[in-house]
């Protein structure tokens, strides 16, 4: 044994006089160490942030998480009603569920305490303060290399604007298969889109399907609940995609394209064999359906596979409606629509196309020769716009212009007359429809195109979507918003539109939030133009029904207050839906249909 | 009396996790023993197939509970491997940084439990202190002390925080001041010499007979046999470290080794602070949410130096949602688990944790 190893030991007395490392027991829980900055401790979830969407519960490796319903928390677009409860039983601390947090509500604290030395001041659930009675200071929270979503939507192959303001190629090439698995792969399948859609379409369910490459599954899921899914899959006004729990920190999950997927990846044979299969042959009666647009063919589909027998009645030379006469070519080209009208015919529905009802045949006959009759005819005319001029020749209805350049497109009609410099008043959609399609007929026309965009609404309140402005500009759009036409001069000498004078709009709507625009007459402007196109709004079109029945009919708003089946009250044969139900909007309408049909079923089933 | 059975663990301070060593003693000297393993039987590799790849990490670092980074390195690493992922290079030093700080710890750890069955506390006490300070940066790098599930697949899960790598430097600084107080203190402590030298022999043949790897190999064989050297993995190929070696290994040769490794420890994390660039720390795994993370088919097998020898995976992937299969390659596991009943007859029944704590063993690892 060297001499050094005895003296060696000594040195350890320098640490007689250091600090100790070790923590007074009182200190613990009287003074307890503050964790560091990242610290995974208890959870904290924003309550109004969070919505529900259960996806911390589904990362969760321990399954410690469960959604539980609270009744004090409303449900609504977006937003479930259940919020996590976190088991610290199970939990293991990893802080997944943070970093996959749609929402951003849930968050880690530094809190770690809950055992004291007085077993009555033990904690056994974290409250809001935590031992010591201190609040819970923030913990960990993810950053963008921890976090577990993909906010990026997949890119979508569009048509250069500048090659699409020629023609009516449509736009949206739709995703290649493997864009739409990655895209899929986005979806948590949260299910808050599925009680967000008016037809409650099993939306997860389907994403899931192109996840996993079984587009056949996919597609017998959306005749489930939609009949019109090549359609839907274009132009649906997707409420889904406003409410999608990734919206809520990135790019929403692209529903309506991967609808459109599942459609276009389908081969025909297998197409029509599973469009055609679910056909029960349980119902017995007759219906008539008045309108073959959205509510209607959806109304008939379900019918007919329920075993009624169907036929349908439509003014206008094509059936679809909207589908055929409002939206433009670029946006749904008529194959698609006569695809899923194809479908629906080949059930064995029959459609009376160019039949008019109150013209060629009453709705009281109709009533006699069928067993019920359900009423769908939509909003064909175009609001009037009450100032000076606009009665004159040149100042076009969007409705009329739109389903006249359908024709034209389809080829069965001249273009129509278009001039140079044209005004379109409104900012919805429609308007883009009208301004968009005035684009393409200018160019082709004259090699150059003016279009001005006329309307009340200020650039942040345009009610139209998102990517119509966006489109609409990159093709040429001028907009001159923020501004309510008074009038539409005419030249005196050639009884032309000259120009359209407008004041400046300083508020569209009151304290109550009732539309009620000011103008101020101290900012004018007058715009030189030769065509004015009124693009409003619509209006629905009630004629066909009688004073009689009419006056039996709650109708306020130009709606048709119906039962949650579509049924009218007081009339037990008749049934409504659609947007003289619901407004405009292609998927409340296809709800509207499937409900009828349901309600049809029953009321036909009891007779 | 000619022959008594006795159990040490699995809950005794002495044991090394929650394992039981089965003996039979005369006196005091072991006659048989065999390691009862399975009081951790959580099916570990089983588990893994039931499991998100991405889940995953939240199980693994229980594998080895005082060095967990190993785990996640080496399953990191595997689907990177299959799903052909490039890792960001600040990611790399970053790992490195942290596999490095954990063998810190546990080597630490491992002269704590040599401290409890010679009776010489001071070596327990300062290890533990001194850990504490690593569990402490881990806390502020990766939010837990223990179980840091950092290091995941693409690279590591958030950057580091701002301003730790002045603590980082203030603490191997410090550590490094006071690594001679633990060489004159624990290594030449006469009181610790006597169980340690000539105690407990690897002989060279039996490390070729049981795959011992790691500081057991390295003692007996003069090999210098490190992964981070053989097959540099992360960024250990950029970094100067020497392995020490030695011919004889007794207990106290091998605590010694563990003694420079700490040295050479501190050396590359001074290397790895210096050098590491800035950038991204994470690249992502596959398109969509966590909950969609698939990994291409195929299998693999990874291995990383751990302080107690080559821990690898053997990943198989069928290109779904969840692995197919897992095997974990556990460093410790020929020693604790052939050794242990091969060699450690002969030896007093105290010799029994020095044994465990010397040779490096992780009792999960033999579970898994």
């Amino acid at each position: 044994m060297s001499k050094n190893s005895i003296i060696a030991p000594l040195k350890g007395w320098k640490y007689l006089f250091k600090k100790p490392i070790s923590v007074p027991m009182d200190d613990i829980f009287k003074n307890p160490r503050e964790s560091r900055d990242n610290y995974r401790g208890f959870h904290v979830n924003d309550w109004e942030k969070c919505i529900g969407c259960g996806t911390c519960g589904e990362i969760c490796p321990t399954k410690a998480i469960t959604m539980v319903e609270r009744g004090e928390i409303e449900e609504k677009d977006g937003v479930k009603a259940e919020r996590p409860v976190v088991d610290y039983g199970r939990c293991c601390f990893c802080g997944l569920c943070v970093d996959i947090c749609a929402s951003g509500s849930l968050n880690m604290t530094k809190g770690y305490l809950f055992n004291s030395s007085d077993p009555e001041n033990y904690i056994h659930m974290p409250r809001e303060l935590d031992i010591t009675g201190k609040e819970h200071k923030l913990g960990y929270v993810k950053d963008e290399s921890s976090d577990l979503l993909d906010l990026e939507r997949k890119h979508m192959e569009q048509v250069d604007p500048g090659e699409r303001k020629n023609s009516f190629v449509e736009i949206v090439r739709g995703f290649s298969k493997q864009q739409a698995i990655a895209e899929s792969a986005r979806c948590v399948a949260c299910e808050i889109c599925t009680k967000t859609c008016p037809a409650n379409m099993n939306i997860p369910d389907y994403i899931k399907t192109i996840w996993d490459d079984k587009v056949e599954d996919g597609l017998e899921i959306l005749y489930e609940t939609n009949p019109l899914p090549s359609v839907c899959g274009r132009i649906c006004t997707h409420m889904c995609e406003d409410a999608c729990a990734i919206g809520n920190r990135g790019d929403a999950v692209a529903i309506r394209w991967l609808k459109r997927y599942i459609v276009d990846n389908m081969p025909d044979e297998q197409y029509e064999k599973l469009a055609l299969a679910s056909v029960s042959k349980k119902g017995n009666g007759r219906v008539a359906i008045v309108g073959a647009g959205s509510s209607g063919l959806s109304a008939a589909y379900y019918l007919t596979t329920l075993g009624y027998e169907v036929e349908m009645y439509e003014k206008l030379p094509l059936a679809g409606g909207p589908m055929r006469y409002g939206a433009p070519r670029y946006r749904l080209p008529d194959d698609v629509v006569d695809k899923d009208i194809g479908f629906i015919e080949k059930l064995g529905v029959k459609i009376n196309t160019g039949v008019e009802i109150g013209k060629n045949i009453m709705l009281g006959e109709l009533k006699d020769k069928f067993d019920a009759v359900f009423v769908a005819t939509g909003y064909p005319h175009t609001q009037h716009l009450d100032i000076e001029g606009s009665e004159h020749n040149d100042v076009i209805e969007a409705m009329d212009f739109l389903e006249e350049s359908a024709d034209y497109v389809r080829g069965v009609s001249a273009m129509p007359d278009i001039e140079e410099n044209v005004v379109v008043i409104g900012s919805g959609n429609v308007a883009f429809d009208v301004a968009r399609t005035l684009i393409r007929f200018q160019n082709e026309k004259f090699g150059k195109s003016s279009v001005m965009m006329m309307a009340l609404e200020r650039e942040d309140q345009v009610p139209a979507d998102a990517e119509e402005v966006e489109e609409g500009t990159a093709e040429g759009i001028i907009f001159n918003l923020g501004c309510g036409p008074q009038k539409i001069d005419i030249n005196e000498d050639t009884g032309a539109v000259a120009s359209v004078e407008a004041h400046a709009c300083t508020r569209l709507f009151d304290e109550k939030g009732k539309f009620a625009p000011v103008f101020d007459p101290s900012i004018t402007q007058c715009v030189i133009t030769k065509q004015v196109y009124l693009a409003i709004g619509q209006v629905p079109d009630f004629s066909y029904i009688s004073d009689e029945l009419q006056s039996k009919m709650d109708l306020t708003g130009g709606k048709i207050k119906v039962g949650p089946l579509g049924e009218v009250k007081g009339m037990p044969w008749l049934f409504a839906g659609g947007d003289i139900v619901h407004g405009m909007d292609i998927i409340n309408g296809v709800a509207d249909g499937h409900k009828a049909a349901l309600g049809i079923d029953k009321y036909l089933s009891k007779k | 009396m000619k022959e008594v059975k006795l159990f040490v663990g699995p809950q005794h301070p002495g044991m090394h996790g929650n394992a039981s060593i089965h003996m039979y003693v005369d006196g005091d000297i072991i006659n048989r023993a065999y390691l009862l393993p399975g009081m951790l039987h959580r099916g570990f590799e089983k588990s893994m197939e039931k499991r998100t790849w991405m889940n995953n990490i939240a199980l693994i670092p229980r594998i080895c509970v005082p060095e967990p980074d190993t785990n996640e390195m080496v399953y990191a690493m595997n689907i990177e491997a299959l799903a052909n992922i490039e890792v960001p290079e600040r990611a790399h030093w970053i790992r490195m940084l942290v596999l490095e700080l954990a063998r810190l710890a546990i080597h630490l750890m491992a002269f704590g439990g040599c401290g409890g069955p010679t009776g010489l506390y001071t070596a327990m006490y300062w290890a533990q202190a001194d850990r504490d300070g690593i569990l402490e940066l881990f806390e502020e790098i990766s939010g837990q002390r223990i179980y840091h599930m950092y290091i995941v697949a693409g690279g590591v899960r958030k950057d580091l925080p701002k301003g730790i790598e002045k603590k980082i430097i203030a603490y191997i600084d410090d550590l490094e001041a006071r690594l001679p107080d633990y060489e004159e203190l624990v290594l030449n402590n006469p009181s610790i010499r006597k169980r340690l030298v000539d105690n407990i022999i690897l002989p060279k043949e039996v490390v070729w007979e049981l795959g011992v790897t790691g500081i057991g190999m390295r003692s007996a064989t003069g090999e210098p046999y490190d992964l981070r050297k053989v097959t540099p993995y992360a960024r250990y190929d950029k970094v100067e470290f020497d392995v020490p070696t030695a011919t004889y290994s007794d207990a106290q040769t091998r605590m010694t080794l563990k003694y420079l490794e700490m040295y050479q420890t501190i050396r590359i994390i001074r290397q790895v602070l210096d050098m590491m660039p800035k950038g991204k720390v994470r690249a992502k795994v596959d398109d969509g949410s966590a909950l969609r993370w698939k990994v291409p088919a195929g299998q693999v097998y990874s291995a990383v130096e751990a302080s107690r020898g080559e821990y690898g995976y053997y990943t198989v992937s069928t290109g779904e949602l969840m692995p197919y299969r897992v095997a974990v390659r556990g460093a410790s596991f020929p020693q604790g688990l052939l050794g242990l009943e091969k060699y450690l007859p002969g030896h007093r029944i105290d010799d029994a944790p020095l044994w465990f704590d010397t040779m490096g063993i992780c009792s999960p690892e033999i579970d898994r």
